[in-house]
């Protein structure tokens, strides 16, 4: 089982280094990169708001229900939501939603294009296939996920505002006067690199994860369920050794 | 030409080719046949380089594939075009950007010089008006016939066609197979086809291979076959077999 584990890490890794060579036609890459900027950002923005705004309520409601003594004042609700969000909810639950969605994506569109044998094609035909299929997905995601992380904090926040206001947990002044007080820039640096590191580890894997599919259409599932399944299982090992080695 | 010496190739000790020596000769339909997992699809694989031998040679015109530096690797690439068994048509793409892809990736062609050599491809393969539509969108035949005009789009010397007419109606195999005859002759490309499809050997075959259990058991041209039936038992029994299919 170990060696498994190692054959599929020395694999990986060739696989990654595979990818390093000048493309074909500079042009071609450069647009793979944006149409995929877009599949990523334009089209996990939707489930990314939806999360973040709900994570952000239920934060403002379940610290206040927690908040039971008088002598705490409520503006540390704020406190809690901006921090949480900031360290911890944006970025980690952003990239375990976007390794679901973009992860089971690529992996799903690779895998079939190697069943097909489409990824034979481009063998064929002397093109790099992991440098011209996986390269722009990567680098897409490194772009566009750390923006997908500055939106969800920006709503989560905004959510957890929201709920406090409309529920008449704690006032306008109290939640941003929370925010504020402890708000340290290292805090949105961390949250930054946190994103990084999680879109590479979601769009390389289920890149890997789908160019080694064999055995069909049943084989595409299994990729795809791997590329959820080790992507999110790194996310979370990489959460907390970057908490480890920068906090 | 292509010239096969001493290829072997095993997979998990299980030896798939035994000592492959064979030519492939230019301008001619040069056939492999033999029953599934006679290692007609390894051989073929080999040769376009999705396989490496683990021993012996693969010349395409006295250049050795696997000595070959990386960019005169490429370079031969450049050379050979592949129908696919599944056709292998990229499906987020239309049939004129199909075509075009080899185009795009390695001609200095511009848009204008690209769409007119797309149409004349499809043309040649005597499809038109569907320039726009997508893979899935037309029949099994006409996607094997985007697949011929994606293979000549460059100006390649070898073709590599496997199974060109699986999945096809005998009307539209044969269509396929004229295509595919009138091409090689047309612009003398060493032709490499890998069937089991006899309509297609006795038709076409300039040039036949027989595979039997990993071994070149057979090979000659197609009145040889015949008389080669008679007298070789494998043969014969995969050439019965066939006509049952």
């Amino acid at each position: 089982m170990n060696q498994n584990y190692f054959f599929h890490f020395g694999q990986y890794l060739l696989f990654l280094k595979g990818m390093i060579s000048k493309p074909e036609k500079t042009n071609i890459f450069l647009k793979r990169i944006s149409d995929e900027m877009y599949k990523i950002g334009i089209g996990s923005l939707p489930i990314v708001a939806i999360t973040a705004l709900f994570i952000g309520a239920v934060t403002t409601v379940q610290t206040a229900y927690q908040l039971v003594s008088g002598l705490i004042s409520k503006s540390v609700i704020g406190t809690i939501v901006s921090d949480s969000t900031m360290l911890e909810l944006g970025p980690t639950i952003t990239c375990l939603v976007l390794s679901g969605k973009v992860g089971a994506h690529i992996a799903s569109e690779i895998g079939n294009m190697r069943i097909s044998e489409q990824i034979d094609a481009l063998d064929v035909m002397g093109i790099n296939a992991p440098a011209y299929l996986a390269l722009p997905k990567i680098i897409a995601g490194i772009v566009m996920i750390p923006l997908l992380n500055f939106i969800a904090i920006t709503l989560s926040i905004y959510g957890g505002y929201m709920a406090g206001e409309l529920s008449g947990i704690l006032t306008h002044q109290e939640f941003v006067s929370g925010a504020r007080e402890t708000f340290k820039g290292f805090t949105l640096v961390f949250s930054t690199i946190k994103a990084f590191t999680f879109a590479f580890i979601i769009t390389s894997v289920s890149s890997y994860q789908g160019y080694y599919t064999s055995g069909g259409a049943l084989g595409v599932g299994e990729s795809s369920t791997r590329a959820v399944v080790f992507s999110s299982v790194l996310v979370l090992f990489f959460d907390y050794l970057l908490a480890e080695i920068l906090l | 030409m292509i010239e096969l010496k001493q290829v072997n190739k095993s997979f998990e000790g299980r030896k798939v080719l035994h000592d492959i020596n064979a030519v492939f000769y230019s301008g001619k339909n040069n056939l492999i046949i033999g029953a599934s997992g006679g290692g007609k699809s390894v051989m073929m694989k080999c040769m376009v380089g999705l396989e490496r031998p683990d021993t012996g040679m693969i010349e395409f015109d006295g250049r050795n594939l696997l000595a070959l530096e990386d960019q005169a690797l490429r370079d031969v690439r450049r050379e050979i075009g592949m129908l696919f068994q599944g056709t292998a048509l990229f499906d987020s793409l239309t049939v004129e950007q199909n075509v075009a892809f080899p185009l795009e990736m390695f001609s200095k062609m511009n848009a204008s010089e690209r769409r007119d050599r797309v149409n004349f491809c499809l043309k040649r393969v005597n499809l038109e008006n569907v320039n726009n539509k997508y893979p899935s969108e037309i029949s099994g035949g006409m996607k094997k016939r985007v697949g011929i005009a994606r293979a000549i789009a460059l100006d390649i010397k070898y073709l590599f066609c496997d199974e060109p007419n699986s999945g096809l109606d005998p009307i539209t195999s044969r269509l396929i197979d004229e295509l595919i005859n009138e091409i090689t002759h047309e612009y003398g490309i060493t032709n490499v086809i890998n069937s089991h499809d006899m309509k297609t050997v006795f038709d076409i075959g300039d040039h036949i291979i027989f595979l039997y259990k990993g071994q070149k058991w057979w090979e000659g041209n197609r009145e040889d076959l015949k008389h080669a039936q008679t007298q070789i038992k494998e043969l014969d029994q995969f050439i019965k077999a066939s006509y049952f299919e």
